[in-house]
């Protein structure tokens, strides 16, 4: 079975208790809302972008399982100072580690600190937890203001 | 059986779990404990024993042959009607319409006694504590016919606020809809006194027996209720199979809730004669194996004794809600006097999946959730709950194992 250890990881239980960026950014232009019906988890996106696709400042607010927290904390660190195209390719990579196929070995330096969200794929009933954050930022990329339901 | 008869015979649980094959499988490297029964309960071998001696000695298609196997199958099939007729204690089997679920049954009251009786401004009453299946099919009639949906309120402790309800009974309610047994909270509703308030004023109710009959005796005319629903699977039996109860001359004034075959006496194109009840509402082939694996779950909890079972439930009920209790960061959700089968509950800082993700880990199934009851999530200001379930095969051991499960979530959350 795979270790519960994989799963909670330190980093993981440190961002669900102190979540990092909580809170809407001053001069937020975009933004979208998150919703899991199935386990409540709840979101919202801030970001703020500049006139050059670069996001600024980025934050997140809402109430989540330890897995959906911590992935939207460290998704606010991930993406700061990225372009809007590159967020969206640190999207592609981020699903593909924590719901792509087995056999996909995923690129750990791209990743970064992303790699602490492996486990994740051993418990299928936990992707969408941790896509949550990740679909409604893209949301807000696109400038879609409806709410994003991952079940 | 009295009271004392009861006490004096104990459930012998280690002999009862033997009867549940999946029981002796383990998970995740441990001993499986399962807690997880108000979703839905394990099945015995004599149920999968009956749905396997039905298809490989007497199976066919029901009240169509004229040939033996037909005549058995549909022998099986009617006596299963019978088995649920006594379990319910409802005075004739007509009265029992062999549905999908509780669901389906519930549905099928919408439809059909619902468009018929409810027009607009009319109210139909349920209560803040239901489950999907009995808010979504009324409001879904509700907005059909523009009548109006009114809840009655709950207390802290999750009890029904039995004035409140009596309050919102007026002269526009056509019909009260109830929970007999909370799926979060486990709360056992009055419902002798609610059918008593509802009747006085001559309103039909509903009783959504989900949870209650596999941990209660129930006794439809003992209640008074109009109608009562259930599905097997919560009582050990096949998925598949439900039943609705229902007061035969209410069944005899409602227009059928799917056409097909069965459900006709004969069929022109200029018109079709409905069927007698109860197979007017039973249109198309039904689920005959899950009504005759019913029957056998039916046998099988009335050999142990329903009285047995409650009190079984009961005396673990008390003993995981102390022990739940006294671990600092956990505060059980529902603490209602009269409460069966259901412990609710929350962690402190630790969201319910997570809790969930552990005991898993830990070969615990629990439910973690909303359970299909969203309003009253919103009333209690949570966005989900863990929930440990009891089942008959349940001991203080899965209950200490539970525990013991929930220090490690504490621990790793710390």
């Amino acid at each position: 079975m795979p270790d519960l250890r994989e799963l909670y990881q330190t980093t993981i239980l440190d961002h669900n208790k102190k979540p990092r960026n909580f809170r809407k950014p001053e001069g937020a232009n975009r933004e979208a809302n998150g919703w899991n019906p199935l386990c409540g988890d709840k979101v919202t996106v801030y970001l703020t972008v500049d006139d050059d696709g670069v996001v600024k400042e980025v934050g997140f607010q809402g109430s989540g399982c330890a897995i959906s927290t911590a992935s939207a904390s460290i998704m606010t660190q991930v993406v700061k100072g990225k372009t809007l195209n590159e967020v969206l390719e640190v999207f592609d990579r981020f699903h593909e580690l924590v719901a792509g196929s087995p056999a996909a070995e995923p690129d750990q330096g791209a990743l970064g600190k992303l790699t602490v969200f492996g486990g994740v794929r051993e418990y299928p009933m936990r992707v969408k937890c941790a896509t949550l954050p990740w679909h409604t930022l893209r949301s807000a990329v696109r400038g879609e203001g409806e709410i994003t339901k991952t079940e | 059986m009295s009271a004392a008869t009861v006490m004096d015979r104990p459930l012998e649980v280690e002999k009862i779990r033997k009867d549940f094959p999946i029981l002796s499988r383990s998970m995740r490297g441990r001993p499986l404990v399962f807690l997880d029964s108000a979703a839905s309960a394990q099945k015995p071998r004599a149920v999968l024993d009956a749905i396997t001696d039905l298809y490989s000695n007497h199976y066919a298609n029901i009240h169509r042959g004229l040939y033996e196997l037909s005549e058995t199958a549909t022998q099986l099939h009617e006596q299963a009607r019978v088995k649920v007729q006594a379990l319910l204690h409802a005075a004739q089997s007509r009265e029992i319409v062999f549905t999908r679920n509780a669901t389906e049954a519930i549905n099928l009251v919408a439809q059909s006694y619902g468009r018929t009786h409810i027009g607009p401004a009319d109210e139909i009453l349920i209560t803040c504590m239901e489950h999907h299946a009995n808010i979504v099919p009324w409001q879904m009639i509700c907005e059909e016919k523009g009548a109006r949906l009114r809840v009655a309120p709950i207390s802290d402790a999750g009890e029904l606020l039995t004035d409140e309800l009596e309050g919102l009974i007026g002269p526009r309610t056509r019909l009260v809809a109830v929970a007999h047994v909370s799926n979060v909270l486990g709360t056992v509703n009055p419902v002798r006194r609610i059918i008593e308030l509802a009747h006085a004023r001559e309103v039909p109710v509903l009783v959504d027996g989900a949870q209650a009959v596999p941990r209660l005796a129930v006794d439809v005319r003992e209640l008074g209720c109009d109608f009562y629903v259930f599905s097997g699977h919560k009582l050990y039996g096949p998925t598949g199979i439900g039943a609705l109860y229902g007061r035969a001359d209410l069944l005899e004034t409602m227009p059928p809730y799917q056409g097909g075959g069965e459900m006709i006496s004969s069929v022109a194109f200029e018109k079709t004669t409905y069927n007698e009840i109860p197979y007017k509402f039973e249109a198309g082939t039904p689920d005959i194996a899950g009504a005759i694996g019913l029957a056998a779950a039916i046998d099988y909890v009335e050999a142990i004794g329903l009285d047995r079972i409650a009190a079984h439930e009961e005396s673990l009920l008390s003993y995981g809600t102390e022990l739940l209790a006294g671990i600092p960061g956990v505060r059980l959700i529902g603490t209602a006097r009269e409460k069966t089968g259901v412990l609710s509950f929350v962690v402190d800082g630790v969201h319910p999946h997570d809790v969930g993700t552990i005991l898993d880990g830990e070969g615990i199934a629990i439910r973690a959730g909303h359970h299909c009851a969203q309003p009253l999530m919103d009333r209690l200001g949570l966005p989900a709950t863990a929930r440990a379930s009891l089942g008959l095969y349940n001991d203080q051991s899965d209950l200490d194992r539970l525990a013991e499960g929930i220090h490690k979530v504490i621990e790793i959350f710390r």
